[in-house]
């Protein structure tokens, strides 16, 4: 059977990419080799939405991260997903480093970003009670924002489902050729076949585009590592804090995420293993101990989790997008590291647009890009939790203590589209399992729930892929 | 809705305190119980030993557990099963959630913390390596194999040697596992030695003390550990670092008191023991709520949980009924190897025979005296052969220590050489 168009990836970018293309009467399907969307890059970032001094003037970085951060709150608004605009603030802590925010600020205004203004460190502190005493200045940058990647990766598939995406997971691309304007695809779930094909596949769009195209690129993958703190300080910082960037990246910033918590992170190092998201000891005490550096009373018994992501810094360091000049209709979102959560938005737009152009693609008289999600429990008054168990008896029944996530939450996240197949697409979904006991308590709930929704024993539910399965025996099964 | 008394849990705690409460006159008790069972974490404990103090016989955690559940069930004490309570107020209301109800507004003249305890997770130790399937707390994989009957893995390594982790090493053992070695990163046991004896020692499992895991190998479920050795400030020596292959990382790593809702009602607590601040009737910063049992301080045997838990039990009951004993308290302070007591100060009360201190030890000491001040006035002075921080101790005072010393204004527990 042949598609319109294949989009290759289901992480931030594709996801959208999907989203936007929704909106034509093109029959659309996306590839994924995990179980689940948001699965790579798109996973494990900082969530913040850039505001966009730091990219180089000129660059598509730059050009992308301006308006997709003036995209984002409207977008946010129609996907229901939680997104705020905190600010950011960037640190000097001498007299050198307050010049480099000059700088910053000159590049900020040459790239169009609003709202640019340099404090001292008393203002800073003012702003921000616990940013550290040795703070001389900063840049503050008010259309910074925080938004959750997960929800916003899933939300924008979620929508493109409901207006007819088709999403394969498990679904790993082995192969691809293209022979008189055809893509054959082959993948670890069989043969597909496309007009179009779109490479948003994260570290690995550069194998992709090299089996395809004459013009080589290259992605070295960087890793960052984060330590995420409970939600009881996530009020430490209210804005974004980030240290000067370098050479290798933003620089270890101090956070609160969009659902609550207080985030710091990440480092920079080059790896080689386009899968290595493993967490190092060295790699957490240096984001740690520059975190300390930019705020005060960091309470460190307080982090429930370390994690590791990987940028797909491509060697040219800017995004690639768009079609490739010697493969018509191979479309690429390659090298799309920071600022491409911001970004992503703005890109799929472009790309989208293009790509219709190309296929003379008429929109879809009933197209609705609005996503209906209900506010989480937790969140409501006690009034309204009254009235949501009497719509639905389920609500009565607590899963997650730390996050207060009840059983109807659980059964919509499983229930809905794209729904949950996993014990970390629940966790992502309702935030079951990503508070203070780390699924100690409701993992074998959720396990339990997910068995039975499924149709599954309880050694078939899985973490996240196919052989992380929590239970692998009965009691004395080989004795 | 109106309670004389509500308590928050039905385990061991909440069921003792329920029916010490009633034998003292107040029967509009409510017990407040997520699980769709009494009898909390006694449930999963399928082991024996518990009882020895309490019932002078040994039992299993059911067996223990059934014997107030029957005790409930005859004085028709109230439980709400499947009912997790969401808020605390300062004034005593508490809201809760279940499928019967929706939300319940309960307003109580007197509120029993009985919350328990939970385990350290993973991300509180920083493990540096992968985030596979394979991870789980001791208590946690004791739940799949002792409720559901499933098996969490086959090879074994046990991080921490808590009391759940030696019995669930002794667990996974006759369920068929194998379990390579339990890791300590003190020069010594935070478990009872009766655990290490029983279920170690019998079948031959190795504890290594002094030695920690460093790094989680495998993507999507756990495919080894590194192990290393530390130095005596506890940090792992590279040279020392050993490949362990498993399928299973266990982790027993210390026990946390549940107290979200109490820092919600706006209960003070002790930074050591993260559970509340309690005078000698185990009544909180806040008047009229009491707490026992693990929510307060992490206990070795459930027998003392329940001995406590009966007295908190008694003080709501005298607070229903306006019976409290004001006055200011005694202070408790923690001397020389003492890392906290419970409690921190003392209501003299001359209606009870006796005060129970009860408190850890910081580290292991051999041949100590155990010693208590008035002031300057050393009242009790008591050799032990072994103190070891794994082991709860407590000391009573007889109401006529309080007596002969009116003017006592400060009391002191430490640990003497001689």
């Amino acid at each position: 059977m042949m598609h319109d168009a294949i989009i290759i990836g289901a992480g931030v970018i594709g996801a959208n990419i999907a989203r936007e293309l929704a909106r034509y009467q093109l029959d659309i399907i996306v590839l994924e080799k995990n179980l689940d969307v948001c699965e790579g890059a798109s996973k494990a970032n900082s969530g913040i939405v850039h505001s966009g001094y730091d990219a180089k003037p000129g660059s598509l970085k730059a050009k992308y991260n301006i308006r997709g951060n003036k995209m984002m709150a409207a977008l946010c608004a129609e996907l229901a997903v939680s997104f705020r605009q905190n600010g950011s603030l960037v640190v000097a802590f001498d007299a050198e480093e307050a010049i480099r925010l000059e700088t910053l600020l000159d590049q900020g205004v040459q790239n169009g970003v609003e709202g640019l203004r340099i404090i001292d460190g008393e203002t800073a502190r003012l702003q921000e009670p616990n940013l550290s005493q040795n703070v001389t200045a900063a840049l503050w940058a008010p259309t910074g924002g925080i938004v959750d990647p997960f929800q916003l990766t899933l939300a924008a598939a979620e929508v493109a489902d409901l207006n007819g995406v088709a999403f394969h997971f498990g679904t790993a691309v082995t192969a691809i050729s293209c022979t008189n304007g055809v893509f054959n695809v082959e993948t670890s779930k069989g043969h597909y076949a496309a007009r179009i094909v779109v490479n948003a596949a994260g570290v690995h769009a550069d194998d992709l585009n090299n089996r395809l195209s004459s013009h080589k690129y290259q992605i070295t993958p960087r890793k960052g590592e984060y330590c995420l703190f409970d939600k009881q300080i996530g009020g430490l910082v209210t804005s974004t804090i980030f240290q000067l960037p370098s050479a290798m990246g933003k620089g270890v910033l101090v956070t609160p995420t969009a659902e609550g918590n207080l985030l710091i992170g990440p480092n920079s190092v080059f790896v080689d293993d386009k899968s290595d998201t493993s967490t190092t000891e060295a790699g957490i005490r240096f984001v740690i101990d520059k975190a300390k550096q930019s705020v005060d009373n960091l309470p460190m018994p307080y982090v429930i989790t370390a994690f590791a992501g990987l940028r797909a810094t491509e060697k040219h360091e800017d995004f690639v997008i768009g079609e490739a000049e010697d493969v018509p209709g191979f479309f690429n979102a390659l090298g799309i590291e920071s600022p491409g959560l911001t970004a992503a938005p703005a890109i799929a737009q472009d790309m989208a647009g293009w790509i219709a152009a190309k296929l003379d693609a008429v929109p879809k008289p009933h197209y609705d890009g609005r996503r209906n999600r209900q506010p989480s429990f937790e969140s409501l008054s006690v009034e309204m939790k009254q009235a949501m168990f009497q719509k639905d008896k389920n609500y009565g029944r607590i899963i997650c203590r730390c996050e207060l996530v009840t059983l109807a939450e659980i059964l919509d996240c499983i229930r809905r589209p794209l729904g949950a197949r996993t014990v970390d697409g629940v966790k992502r979904r309702t935030r079951a399992g990503s508070g203070r006991c780390q699924g100690g308590f409701c993992s074998p709930r959720i396990i339990e729930i997910l068995a039975r929704e499924l149709g599954k024993d309880l050694r078939e539910i899985v973490k996240a892929s196919e052989k992380s399965a929590y239970l692998i025996g009965l009691d004395k099964d080989l004795l | 809705m109106k309670k004389d008394i509500v308590i928050i849990g039905g385990g061991p705690a909440g069921l003792s305190a329920a029916v010490a409460a009633h034998e003292q006159g107040i029967t509009d008790i409510l017990i407040l119980e997520r699980e769709n069972a009494l009898g909390g974490i006694l449930n999963q404990c399928i082991h024996n030993g518990f009882g020895l103090h309490v019932f002078k016989e040994e039992l299993t955690g059911p067996e223990y557990a059934q014997r107030y559940i029957d005790k409930i069930a005859e004085l028709k004490i109230a439980a709400k099963l499947g009912t997790m309570v969401i808020d605390i107020t300062r004034d005593l209301r508490v809201i809760a959630l279940n499928e019967t109800d929706g939300v319940l507004d309960i307003q109580a003249k007197a509120v029993v913390l009985a919350m328990g305890c939970r385990e350290r997770p993973r991300g509180a130790l920083n493990i540096p390596g992968y985030r596979p399937a394979g991870v789980f707390s001791a208590g946690t994989a004791q739940k799949y194999v002792n409720i559901d009957g499933y098996l969490p893995g086959r090879e074994i390594v046990i991080l921490g040697s808590g009391d759940i982790g030696l019995i669930m090493a002794r667990r996974m053992t006759l369920e068929g596992a194998h379990v390579k070695m339990v890791c300590e990163i003190l020069p010594y046991s935070g478990g009872l030695k009766r655990n290490i004896v029983q279920c170690l020692d019998d079948y031959g499992i190795p504890l290594r003390l002094s030695h920690t895991v460093t790094k989680i190998h495998g993507r999507e479920r756990v495919e080894g550990v590194t192990v290393a050795r530390v130095d005596a400030n506890l940090k792992p020596i590279a040279t020392s670092e050993e490949y362990v292959t498993c399928d299973t990382l266990m982790l027993s790593v210390g026990l946390i008191p549940e107290n979200e809702l109490s820092r919600k009602a706006g209960v003070a607590l002790n930074p050591t023991t993260q559970g509340p601040l309690v005078n000698s009737h185990l009544e909180t910063s806040i008047p009229g709520v009491f707490a026992c049992g693990n929510v307060l301080h992490v206990h070795d045997l459930v027998d003392y949980v329940s001995e406590e838990a009966a007295l908190a039990g008694k003080f709501a009951a005298d607070h229903v009924k306006n019976k409290d004993t004001f006055g200011s308290g005694i202070a408790v302070s923690c001397g020389t190897g003492v890392r906290y007591t419970v409690p921190t100060t003392i209501i003299p009360d001359f209606n009870e025979r006796t005060t129970t201190i009860r408190f850890r030890v910081d580290n292991v000491y051999h041949n100590h005296f155990v010693s208590v001040f008035f002031g300057g006035d050393r009242m009790y002075h008591k050799q032990k052969r072994i103190l070891t921080p794994g082991e709860m101790e407590q000391v009573l005072l007889p109401k006529q220590w309080f007596a002969n010393q009116p003017d006592t204004k400060t009391i002191r527990v430490m640990l003497e050489e001689e």
